[in-house]
């Protein structure tokens, strides 16, 4: 424990690392699965070849990945810029398919009655397919946010420095409590980020939380009626 | 004025559920299309606001074919009231209710301002206008589906089985708000039902469905409580069975009138203008209690 008194500043610094490897994939996976899985919902034919290319690369074991990416996309060996698009590209493997089934799960009727009223197919997604697949895409979300933030860690091994980093480098030199510390700090970390997305969502979705109303609307009629 | 012309629907998987349709719908009158499944009432529905595009014939409002309108700004001039509301369930009342005329460009604020009246003319408190539909009974959902369908002050509104999940006592309740609404604001009303007995009670117009979207009858309920085209038409409106084949009984201190079950349906008040014997359906008060023409 000494280790860890004597050390936080390093910690600190490689949770800022973390998060700045972690977070901006979080984002970006998000904002690209929208469109790919809406693309996937729309139309018979796209959804199955997008949902099997999408689902193949989570079939690409991470460590050659980080390997090999920076010889494709033309990054330097040890720029985070690689860990980042690896980790993009999981989340987005995880997420097509969230979003797809998110915006399959939007009510028939409500989408129909959408319509009706005038809605047109591109103000009907943004303001009522796309908000409705919400708590679904939520729950994709805080998967991708949790595994992204625990597959960062990988990135250590190839040199991007991360709360990973403290595994590393407590193996090479045998302390235990840094490795420890690594793994504490790494699920804390992804405990924290799921806990904003759920407070994001409480936020951003306040009609998810009726039932809460409704069992207080029916306590209430029962003691009018006592 | 709404006008069928030869209208006939098939679709891909061959179903004919329009078939040569022809019908005017006269301007302010509630006209109700009343048919089991399968009918084609809702496609029917569905036609005049271009959810359903007919395989031929046209729809034509006030002489417009509406083949012709672009059907986004169609459906935003045509008030729509469906089974279950259809309201959005991210969106609190107010706002399901200032829907249609933000898409039409109006402020928030405005909007919002014309809901709450909304909310009073169909007798919802303004206090649920900050609540989310689920927090409402499927009465009150009902009332902001129809606060909904009057938002953009449209001349015609479309009701698809507005009432068919509600309670009976709730359905009562709406019906008569339907109809006061319909005599303070005069819209042009297209009803779809199954319930013969909502349809003699709403219409001005009645349009009895058969299979495969084939008119049996039109015309007002009296005229086809009293004059049934053909079988299909009696037995649906129920004219040769219970409580709507009414006859007189004497009982001694007067005349009663009886149902076909032999229960007590009431009496006739002043006499029966014609003395003819020809059917238990022909004098001015033989039509069942409540659904005196208008």
């Amino acid at each position: 424990m000494t280790w860890v008194w004597s050390n936080l500043d390093f910690i600190w610094d490689r949770t800022l690392d973390h998060l700045l490897v972690s977070v901006p994939p979080i984002i970006l996976s998000f904002l690209i699965a929208v469109p790919l899985g809406w693309l996937a919902h729309r139309y018979r034919v796209s959804r199955g070849i997008i949902l099997t290319v999408v689902g193949l690369f989570y079939a690409v074991p991470s460590l050659p990945l980080f390997i090999v990416l920076p010889f494709i996309v033309g990054t330097s060996v040890r720029s985070p810029l690689n860990l980042i698009i690896a980790l993009t590209l999981y989340g987005v493997a995880l997420l097509v398919r969230v979003v797809a089934d998110g915006l399959e799960s939007v009510d028939r009727e409500v989408r129909q009655s959408a319509t009706a009223v005038g809605f047109s197919a591109r103000s009907q997604f943004w303001q009522v397919e796309l908000p409705l697949a919400g708590p679904v895409l939520l729950a994709g979300l805080r998967v991708v946010a949790v595994s992204t933030v625990s597959l960062a860690t990988v990135g250590a091994v190839i040199g991007a420095q991360s709360l990973g980093s403290l595994f590393t480098d407590g193996f090479q030199r045998g302390i235990q409590s840094e490795i420890m510390a690594g793994i504490v700090a790494t699920v804390a970390l992804a405990l924290i980020l799921d806990g904003i997305l759920v407070l994001l969502g409480r936020m951003i979705m306040p009609w998810t939380r009726p039932q809460a109303a409704v069992v207080r609307r029916a306590a209430e009629l029962k003691r009018v009626a006592a | 004025m709404i006008e069928f012309r030869s209208v006939t629907k098939r679709f891909a998987d061959g179903t004919v559920a329009v078939d040569n349709f022809n019908l005017v719908l006269p301007s302010r009158k509630t006209t109700v299309l009343v048919g089991t499944s399968g009918s084609g009432k809702t496609t029917l529905l569905r036609m005049i606001n271009r959810m359903v595009d007919p395989t031929s014939g046209t729809v034509e409002i006030d002489g417009a074919d509406i083949g012709t309108l672009e059907p986004v700004k169609l459906r935003r001039g045509i008030g729509y009231v469906m089974q279950n509301s259809g309201l959005l369930p991210h969106r609190k009342v107010i706002d399901n209710v200032a829907t249609v005329p933000m898409l039409r460009g109006l402020t928030r604020k405005k909007a919002r301002e014309d809901a709450l009246l909304l909310l009073d003319t169909v007798g919802l408190d303004r206090s649920l206008a900050d609540r989310y539909p689920s927090q409402l009974s499927g009465g009150q959902q009902q009332r902001v589906g129809v606060a909904r369908g009057l938002a953009v002050n449209p001349n015609i509104l479309l009701m698809d089985e507005p009432f068919g999940a509600v309670d009976p006592i709730v359905r009562a309740e709406l019906q008569q708000e339907l109809l006061r609404l319909q005599r303070e604001l005069d819209k042009t009303v297209v009803f779809v039902t199954h319930d013969i007995d909502e349809a003699f009670l709403l219409g001005d117009q009645v349009a009895i469905l058969r299979t495969g979207g084939k008119i049996a009858q039109v015309g007002t309920p009296a005229e086809i409580l009293a004059n049934p085209a053909d079988e299909f038409v009696a037995t649906f409106v129920g004219a040769e069975r219970g409580k709507r084949s009414l006859h007189l009984e004497n009982h001694g201190h007067g005349d009663v009138l009886v149902d076909g079950d032999g229960r007590l349906a009431g009496v006739l008040v002043g006499a029966p203008t014609t003395q003819d014997k020809a059917g238990p359906a022909s004098g001015p008060g033989a039509s069942a209690p409540g659904v005196e023409p208008r």
